[in-house]
């Protein structure tokens, strides 16, 4: 790995991909910190890795299935007990169709 | 009835059930320790003086009609504020979720309160569990009870702080890179993170869901053995919880274990580690010795701590972490959307995805933002291979040498912080020297191995000591065994700070 340069045009495309708004001025200090950070986090090409398999997970369990039966789950009404708006049983959002986002 | 706060949890019980101690005087103790020394320790994000009470002489009214009493029958615990609890709130220390309340109760909330525990409140934690310290909290500011200038450790400081000061009998905590052990190490408690899977952690709020697991901070190891076994077990709405059975913890911890074999990590034991903290590693080595141990020094290439030049720590397994618990973070905090729950932003705004990143610029805390950037970036396009990906692999390493140390040793003896508590402030403008809090105490999470962190005294400052045991997987009967028989011959447990005398 070569030194990353942590610019301010990266740091946007991340907040945007990590929908974070930030002011230029959170931005810039962001920015500092995430050169150093990301510097540390370069010691590890220091190792050599070929041939190692990835370990996402600490527990060689996987495909845990449960028995196809309905069990008991939330209500509507408990659902939408903490939703900051909303309008009858649903969610309310601003307007998504024709959002260029 | 000044006496009943200075029981351990065991103690307590036993107390109860015998009719020494009714659970409603127990309980109103603890509410009036909250009451007088919480205005200085600030512990507690939110407490449950009625409920408590009334679940307290519900207790009291069972053992009077002749019912055998359960496990922790009548103990008030404290619950930190990222376990979801039906009732008030589980804010997570975070504006986000500052008016949130759970719809449900965690597996260990339902499991301790089917063991007749009292929960007290919920606890103060660095938002999200992102932190070592307690500082990086939406809500207040927790002291530490030794030095109130000082922090408690992070991110379960207000439990361990709550059980420092004797303002609950037991606590829970999570413990995802070191955020049960040290706490528990700062604040003179024992604190134990439990293999990956032996807990479930349905209704933990999620940090890092690989590393993520719950565990006790107590005073003495024996409420620890009661504790876990208390939380301890397979639960179908947790699919990494391991289905095995649950040994009794506290039958078997007074046994010491013979012909144990004790490793040393050589990576760990450097001469650059606190001169006081280094000590308390040999003496805790030459206890062993004296009750029959082998001392075995052993290798974790991969977990080696180095210091530069400036005296700034550094570890390929701090590393490792910081890629891979922030990778995890991004996702599982990508559910904060101002939609479905948490807070949401009041100014106008022109789209959803306007919606959703001013709420969340709004509702996370700089230590939260930085740690979603960053795993963000680790999982972006162009990124993935040499940071997550490498990450995942050295994690692998890092597995591998702890299974060839398990070959030789039964535990690892390790210290469990680089320091005793620092003072607030100290570290909160550079995260990087904040992150090595935990170097000794990371890689287990990545293992999902447990350890255990156990008070060793006090430093000549007058701060808690505390050394550190590591276990194999699922091998918790043997750690606590490990960690009774030092606790034992130490003698330098269940410590009190002094503005609580």
């Amino acid at each position: 790995m070569t030194e990353k340069k942590i610019d301010n045009e990266l740091i946007r495309h991340i907040a945007l991909l990590a929908r974070i708004e930030m002011t230029d001025e959170q931005a810039d200090a962001l920015g500092r910190q995430f050169t150093d950070i990301v510097a540390y986090v370069d010691k590890l090409s220091e190792l050599d890795t070929d041939g190692i398999e990835p370990m996402a997970h600490a527990l060689d369990v996987c495909n845990v299935l449960a028995d196809d039966v309905p069990g008991e789950s939330l209500s509507s009404e408990q659902a939408l007990a903490n939703a900051p708006a909303r309008d009858g049983d649903f969610f309310k959002v601003p307007k998504v169709i024709g959002d260029s986002q | 009835m000044s006496g009943v706060i200075d029981l351990s949890a065991l103690e307590l019980r036993d107390a109860i059930a015998a009719g020494e101690v009714s659970a409603a005087d127990a309980t109103r103790a603890y509410l009036d320790a909250i009451e007088t020394m919480d205005k200085q320790i600030l512990a507690y994000n939110e407490t449950f003086a009625e409920r408590a009470m009334r679940q307290a002489e519900d207790i009291d009214k069972k053992r009077s009609a002749g019912e055998t009493p359960d496990l922790l029958a009548g103990v008030p615990v404290a619950l930190k504020d990222n376990i979801c609890t039906s009732f008030g709130l589980t804010s997570c220390s975070s504006k986000m979720l500052e008016n949130f309340h759970a719809p449900y109760d965690a597996t260990v909330v339902g499991k301790l309160a089917s063991a007749g525990a009292i929960v007290l409140g919920k606890t103060n934690m660095d938002e999200f569990a992102m932190g070592s310290s307690t500082e990086n909290s939406a809500c207040q500011t927790t002291h530490n009870p030794w030095d109130t200038s000082r922090v408690p450790g992070g991110s379960s400081g207000g439990s361990a702080a709550a059980v420092a000061a004797r303002m609950c009998a037991m606590a829970i905590g999570s413990d995802t890179g070191g955020s049960i052990r040290q706490p528990a190490a700062f604040c003179g408690c024992v604190g134990l993170k439990p293999t990956y899977g032996r807990v479930s952690r349905y209704g933990l709020v999620a940090f890092g869901s690989s590393l993520d697991q719950i565990g006790p901070l107590t005073r003495d190891v024996a409420d620890s053995a009661l504790m876990l076994g208390v939380l301890a077990g397979h639960d179908s709405r947790d699919s990494t919880s391991v289905d095995r059975p649950v040994p009794d913890y506290l039958a078997s911890l007074d046994k010491p274990i013979e012909k144990l074999r004790v490793g040393l990590i050589k990576e760990f034991h450097s001469e650059s580690l606190d001169a006081e903290i280094r000590g308390a590693v040999d003496k805790a080595a030459g206890i062993y010795r004296d009750a029959g141990a082998e001392i075995i020094e052993v290798s974790l290439p991969h977990s080696r701590v180095d210091t530069d030049e400036t005296g700034q720590l550094s570890s390929y397994a701090v590393a490792c972490y910081y890629l891979v618990a922030t990778a995890e973070a991004s996702s599982n905090l990508a559910r904060y959307d101002g939609v479905h729950y948490g807070h949401r932003t009041a100014e106008k705004v022109g789209g959803i995805v306007e919606l959703y990143s001013r709420s969340r610029a709004e509702g996370f805390g700089d230590e939260v933002k930085r740690r979603i950037m960053l795993g963000t970036y680790a999982l972006s396009s162009g990124y993935y291979d040499a940071y997550y990906l490498k990450a995942l692999k050295v994690r692998r390493l890092i597995k591998n040498d702890f299974d060839a140390a398990f070959e030789k040793c039964d535990v690892l003896l390790a210290p469990t912080a680089p320091e005793t508590a620092f003072g607030i402030g100290e570290k909160s403008a550079d995260p990087l020297t904040m992150y090595m809090s935990d170097i000794y105490t990371i890689s287990a999470n990545l293992a999902g191995i447990p350890g255990i962190s156990i008070p060793a005294g006090l430093s000549k400052s007058g701060l808690p000591l505390a050394v550190q045991l590591l276990g194999n997987v699922f091998a918790e009967e043997t750690l606590l065994r490990a960690a009774r028989m030092y606790e034992k011959s130490n003698g330098a447990t269940r410590l009190i700070p002094e503005m609580v005398t």
